[in-house]
């Protein structure tokens, strides 16, 4: 679920017509003055985090005046919560509350409709207000063909026990919120506290929208720059992994950093599973070895090998990680070569020097560690590749005796390409390009590249290899990326074959990374 | 027998003529499914695998019905409408492999499913198949793979993960049990047939002797399958292996599905529930095949 900040959700409920606080998003202290002085009463300044339970942790402060609101923003800003370092602050008139009630809109997965849920009370957790009072949480499921009808709220608010003018207040508001979760796709909306104000009016005092992710594209407005779930900001590394995912919808690619500074302690690994369920069980795996995962990372779905081998490039990223383990379910629908030469290309790339155990079970799995064998026996690093009746506790178990073995620190190297002279012969694929060295083409004996494509766009001419179709059906997925012709002309042949797959962002990262 | 599919049941492919389409539907046509149309609007007349293309599901119908399955690989954001197309011309049976179907497309597909008696298996699913009868989605990948790693038996297989529920058949049928049917439910956090329905399916089941679950964090489909024991209305014996012992709580895993929401949802709970009524609990899945084994011994053979 992508989450929305507080500040976000309110104008959204605003555009729709429920009443929120008058306020403004400040980014400094001088900004939180001006918002205050504009409102010309006491405010509430609140830290944009998303995290619950803000008021204790110091999160939300009032002041009388515009004064003391810089005075407390100069406070608050840079204030470490959880995973957040303080950088917005909403500033927003202090209500005068009457009563609190709360009112969240959720997705019931057994019944599979939206359900509304309403409670008397409200202020503080609906589980917490669920456990204390549950005779004062009410709940209607929707119909999503029919959508909400205005007698069933107000029949849920008399069965809590409302009636009369506020009754009808309040019934327009919920039923102006499940507009809002439809319009958004939200998978979850929630108003707590929904304040009744000394002078009877319905306010939202605080708000958290998740849209679903999967729905995200239908909603550029609000430039959701990571459409998953976090507890915190996304590290810069899983902005960059999340481009891969979008440039790419080839299968899955899902990127989370548990850690961003990992001592040199021979504790962390790299983890790349493949599917949830497998990867899962494969996490299980290490774990119960002592490792710590500095990343979890997961490519199923039938990616391609361009997209496995970007994985690899994202989790090699990570300084002082002293092993590689990749595993999935063990018996993978998907062609598992395609997984082996993503991590061939991307492993030679990186010279690497840590151990890798790599679990690729599943269909062509004795080609996938064939390839492995043949193609990474020459690195520094020692990379073993195991199949279906390898179970994720023994390959855990080897990876630990690999890393005892080596004891190596993986090191973050420049990100640096091959130069190619401008007149080089290449032609683009879906997300990068082909770039082949025709001087070396006569010295071929095999001109095997042809054979190894497997989708058959490769052919000679005069005695050098071109692309068979047309450049724009290259470009449009004729070219798997299956990055065949270039591990076989690189070990068999004359090296002549550079796939160019881009990761934007990642050579800056490292940039910086290495200086500090 | 088995449920939902059989070597009888006559099956289209929407979007037949895109990728997956294609790539699935030789393996389900090699593995004996019988397909006996596709669908791809702008596509009719054509061919792909020997079978004939029609441009609307009403035509597949007309043509080469009455169709019992329809299994849908069009990109994600025409998922609904190729699955209310199938349901208005009278499909009961869908399989929807695409990922990233957003959730109120789903909901939408749920509701029409229940006024017109249909059901789905999916989004986010590899499918399901029968050994030795028919495949219906992408499950195996290919038929020779789907044949060796499936064999007709007794078992019935239900996972919420898709490489699990190649893995668990995969290993009963190393360890010389088959399996009757094997369903991936899916892995998004609102799924057409989930646990709790394929428990029943399998409840009605006569040749399905024994049922494998692979459940996860998240959700609640696990906990409802405690319900159906403890209310009696699944009384077969069940192995449930749950998966994501060493997630924390707020961490999500690539399954939308797999969200800690409360303590309802997280590993702690589907254990405790299956434990109490009398669910065989398996630590990895090696042990699936051992229990098994077991179980089948108490009843002599
Ligand atoms: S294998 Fe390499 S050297 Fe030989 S023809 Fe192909 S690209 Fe040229
Ligand atoms: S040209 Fe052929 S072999 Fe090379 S990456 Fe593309 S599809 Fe693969």
């Amino acid at each position: 679920m992508a989450r929305l900040f507080e500040y976000q959700s309110k104008k959204i409920l605003k555009n729709m017509g429920i009443r929120v606080p008058e306020g403004g998003l400040a980014f400094t202290p001088e900004e939180a003055r001006q918002i205050a002085f504009k409102i010309g009463k006491p405010v509430v300044l609140k830290i944009q985090v998303w995290l619950t339970g803000r008021a204790g942790k110091g999160g939300i402060r009032f002041a009388e005046s515009a004064g003391e609101a810089d005075a407390v923003a100069r406070e608050m800003f840079g204030m470490k919560v959880g995973n957040f370092v303080v950088d917005k602050i909403l500033v927003e008139e202090k209500l005068r509350i009457k009563t609190e009630c709360f009112v969240g809109l959720v997705i019931d997965d057994a019944k599979k409709t939206p359900l509304l849920i309403f409670s008397s009370v409200g202020g503080t957790g609906i589980e917490e207000i669920a456990r204390e009072h549950p005779d004062k949480v009410f709940q209607i499921p929707i119909d999503v063909l029919t959508g909400l009808r205005d007698y069933e709220v107000r029949n849920l608010l008399r069965r809590a026990g409302l009636s009369g003018k506020i009754l009808v207040q309040l019934s327009a508001v919920l039923a102006k919120l499940y507009r809002v979760a439809r319009r958004y796709d939200a998978r979850s909306a929630e108003i707590n506290p929904l304040v009744i104000t000394e002078s009877d009016l319905v306010y939202a005092a605080d708000c958290h929208i998740a849209v679903d992710d999967y729905a995200v594209y239908r909603h550029p407005e609000l430039d959701i720059e990571v459409a998953r779930e976090f507890d915190r900001p996304p590290t810069r590394l899983e902005k960059i992994a999340y481009q891969v995912e979008e440039n790419d919808h080839r299968g899955t690619f899902y990127f989370l950093q548990m850690t961003e500074d990992i001592p040199p302690e021979k504790k962390y690994i790299g983890f790349h599973g493949a599917g949830g369920g497998g990867s899962m069980m494969s996490m299980d795996a290490v774990l119960d070895k002592g490792f710590k995962l500095a990343n979890y990372c997961d490519t199923s779905g039938n990616p391609s090998a361009s997209k496995v081998y970007r994985a690899a490039k994202i989790i090699l990223s990570q300084p002082n990680i002293n092993g590689y383990f990749a595993s999935g379910s063990g018996v993978a629908s998907q062609e598992q070569y395609h997984s082996a030469r993503g991590m061939v290309k991307a492993f030679h790339e990186e010279n690497l020097e840590i151990p890798a155990v790599i679990r690729l079970g599943g269909n062509f799995e004795e080609k996938a560690i064939e390839i492995l064998g043949t193609y990474l026996k020459d690195i520094q690093a020692t990379v073993e590749g195991y199949g279906r009746d390898d179970t994720p506790e023994s390959c855990a178990k080897r990876l630990e005796e690999l890393i005892e073995k080596s004891k190596s620190v993986h090191e973050v190297k420049p990100v640096v390409f091959p130069d190619v002279p401008e007149d080089r012969y290449f032609f683009e694929t879906l997300t990068g390009r082909i770039f082949i060295d025709h001087q070396k083409c006569p010295d071929c004996k095999t001109k095997g590249c042809v054979e190894a494509c497997s989708p058959g766009i490769l052919k000679i001419e005069e005695g050098k290899s071109v692309l068979e179709v047309s450049l724009v059906e290259a470009k449009k997925g004729k070219c798997t990326e299956c990055l065949a012709c270039e591990i076989y002309c690189k070990f068999h042949e004359q090296d002549a074959i550079f796939i160019h797959l881009p990761i934007p962002g990642l050579k800056d990262y490292r940039k910086r990374l290495i200086k500090s | 027998m088995s449920i939902l599919v059989n070597e009888k049941s006559k099956v289209i492919v929407q979007g037949i003529t895109g990728r997956e389409g294609m790539v699935r539907t030789q393996l389900m046509k090699d593995y004996g499914t019988q397909v006996v149309a596709g669908v791809t609007p702008g596509k009719g007349g054509g061919e792909v695998h020997d079978v004939p293309v029609y441009d609307t599901v009403e035509e597949a119908w007309e043509k080469a019905g009455p169709i019992d399955a329809s299994v849908i690989f069009v990109p994600a954001s025409l998922v609904r409408n190729a699955a209310l197309e199938a349901m208005d011309a009278g499909v009961k049976l869908l399989v929807i492999v695409p990922d990233r179907v957003p959730i109120y497309d789903v909901l939408e597909i749920s509701r029409i499913a229940q006024d017109k008696g249909a059901c789905f298996v999916g989004p986010n699913t590899l499918g399901l198949v029968s050994p030795g009868k028919a495949v219906l989605g992408m499950i195996g990948g290919r038929a020779e793979r789907a044949k060796e790693w499936f064999s007709a038996g007794d078992i019935g297989v239900s996972s919420r993960s898709g490489g699990m529920t190649s893995a668990i058949s995969y290993y009963l049928t190393e360890a010389g049990f088959g399996q009757s049917t094997i369903v991936h439910v899916g892995g998004d956090a609102v799924v057409g047939l989930s646990h709790p329905e394929v428990m029943e399916l399998f409840e009605q089941d006569d040749e399905t002797q024994i049922v494998v679950m692979f459940g996860e964090i998240g959700t609640t489909q696990e906990e409802r399958v405690a319900d159906l024991i403890q209310k009696k209305k699944f009384t077969k014996p069940l192995i449930a292996f749950i998966g994501g012992k060493a997630a924390k709580s707020g961490t999500r895993f690539s399954h939308a599905g797999a969200i800690v929401e409360g303590s309802r949802g997280s590993y702690e709970s589907k254990v405790e529930r299956l434990t109490k009524v009398g669910v065989h609990l398996a630590d990895s899945v090696s042990d699936i095949p051992k229990i098994a084994k077991k179980l089948k011994g108490a009843k002599g053979g």
